[in-house]
């Protein structure tokens, strides 16, 4: 009932339900930031019998890059872009935390659907919290207008990706390559956003009114 | 029906005032004041009792009516509610249900009461306290669910010596069960119990035209409230196996109690109130965790 993983698990549901009910930029950045600490924790837990360098590896590059280089990133576009809030979310924060919840469940019917990790080894818990993470990614960029919160959205999407391939990391480690690749790719995206902010045309970062651009 | 049973009853007659002297002489400690004596609550009510009540002209039976029920509602809550591992007098399976409903019975006849005064001011206070339980309760009946769910008992007074603190789900339960404390006993972040005459209160606006007798009780039975309420968390953190001697557990629960006052006291003297458009989310967001705790112990 109690094994660490499971509780990382419950841990990162959370942070996705705070992720959903709060407006605070930098309040949501350290709470993302906070998912990839765990995240890199939780690949050294899974494997904890077997730990192979190319594993700690893996580890210690989620830990750096989603714990401390990404927030510093996107706390610096914040700083450049002077926004703290979001301003108006198309899906309200309470709407927002109730469809996490209706997230959660689907999830967990899904997790159930899926003979994955069915095999009574006590990680029921870690398929449904992926696909959460996973959902509470997509929703955030659809739900929200600031640019800096879809890319949020883009990481915990990651996040959840992430998840998932570190439980198949014995069968086939180049999932997990994979995921790192697309760590690279956000930390790319990151920076487009911050040379957005730079050349920026606007005093805001709402996409929404990028429409207008269309011509 | 044990005699320990009613000795934990009358405890809890006796010392739930002391809770809120505790609650303050903290906020004092906060602030760097001498604040009111320990036993101030007492005094409180003793004085009031004293007086003599007014009633306006407006105003009917259930004006009248409104304090004694929600005194008796709060002592019939407190029979239900177990302390310190002794199952309480009138507990039955399903006692958590009646638990919940006899404090919406207390909280419908201070609403009431407070309508019928026709004061707009506590109109608006009675329509927030209405809005804000109406959030509040499900989170405390989901939680209680899911608590309920864990250890398979559907009464009060063995589940809380059957739950088991140290597991996730119990720990979001807890966590729900603080929000909903805060919530239900008018404290900040959702209502400010010193300020009263402020256009976001909500309780003490409804008791504004109280006086006397009936205001002694009305304070009597948020301290007994305090009390009741919070004996379901700390039975939680502090689940009690049956068959150990009966003062030990007890004295825990006290203790329990007056930490969970120095708690709300320390949340009250470093947070402010929230903005009234954010007590909902607050309180949806604990929703979510009683939720949240249900829907793991459902698999």
């Amino acid at each position: 009932m109690d094994s660490p993983i499971e509780i990382m698990m419950i841990l990162l549901v959370l942070s996705d339900m705070a992720l959903l009910g709060l407006s605070r930029l930098r309040t949501c950045i350290s709470i993302v930031s906070f998912q990839g600490m765990l995240l890199g924790g939780l690949a050294l837990v899974t494997q904890f019998g077997s730990l192979t360098p190319r594993l700690i590896m893996i580890a210690a590059a989620s830990f750096v890059i989603k714990g401390f280089v990404f927030p510093y990133l996107l706390k610096r576009g914040i700083r450049e872009a002077g926004t703290l809030h979001e301003s108006e979310p198309f899906i309200g924060y309470i709407t927002s935390v109730l469809a996490g919840v209706a997230m959660l469940g689907i999830s967990l019917w899904l997790g159930a659907r899926l003979p994955l990790f069915a095999a009574g080894s006590g990680n029921y818990l870690v398929v449904p919290a992926a696909l959460t993470t996973l959902f509470t990614g997509l929703f955030l960029i659809i739900a929200r207008r600031n640019a800096l919160n879809q890319c949020l959205g883009y990481i915990i999407m990651e996040n959840g990706i992430y998840t998932f391939g570190i439980f198949s990391v014995v069968e086939i480690p180049l999932l997990v390559e994979l995921g790192i690749l697309l760590d690279v790719f956000v930390a790319v995206f990151v920076m487009g956003i911050a040379i957005y902010h730079i050349n920026r045309e606007f005093d805001h970062l709402d996409s929404h009114r990028l429409n207008v651009l269309k011509g | 029906m044990q005699i320990t049973s009613f000795i934990n009853i009358l405890l809890g007659l006796l010392l739930a005032p002391l809770l809120l002297g505790i609650i303050n002489k903290t906020k004092a400690s906060f602030a760097g004041r001498t604040g009111q004596p320990l036993l101030q609550a007492y005094y409180d009510i003793i004085k009031q009792l004293q007086k003599g009540a007014v009633y306006s002209k407006t105003t009917s039976w259930i004006f009248r009516a409104g304090p004694v029920v929600g005194f008796s509602a709060i002592l019939v809550a407190l029979a239900i509610v177990p302390m310190g591992g002794v199952a309480a007098p009138l507990a039955f399976s399903g006692d958590l249900l009646l638990l919940a409903y006899i404090l919406g019975t207390m909280r419908f006849f201070t609403v009431i009461a407070a309508l019928d005064t026709g004061s707009s001011f506590e109109g608006m206070g009675a329509s927030r306290e209405v809005l804000y339980s109406a959030l509040a309760e499900p989170a405390f009946l989901i939680g209680l669910a899911a608590v309920a769910r864990v250890t398979g008992i559907m009464s009060l007074s063995p589940m809380l010596s059957a739950a088991h603190f140290f597991s996730p789900e119990v720990v979001l339960v807890v966590v729900a069960l603080m929000v909903v404390y805060l919530c239900e006993n008018a404290r900040i972040p959702f209502d400010d119990p010193n300020t009263h005459l402020e256009l976001t209160m909500i309780h003490e606006v409804m008791v504004l035209d109280h006086s006397g007798p009936d205001f002694a009780l009305i304070l009597y039975s948020s301290a007994l409230k305090l009390w009741v309420l919070g004996l379901v968390i700390v039975g939680l953190i502090f689940p009690t196996p049956p068959g150990s001697f009966w003062l030990v557990p007890v004295f825990t629960a006290i203790c329990g109690l007056i930490l969970l006052a120095v708690i709300v006291g320390i949340i009250e003297s470093t947070m402010a109130r929230l903005r009234l458009i954010r007590i909902p989310q607050l309180l949806v967001a604990a929703g979510s965790l009683s939720a949240f705790a249900f829907i793991l112990v459902l698999r």
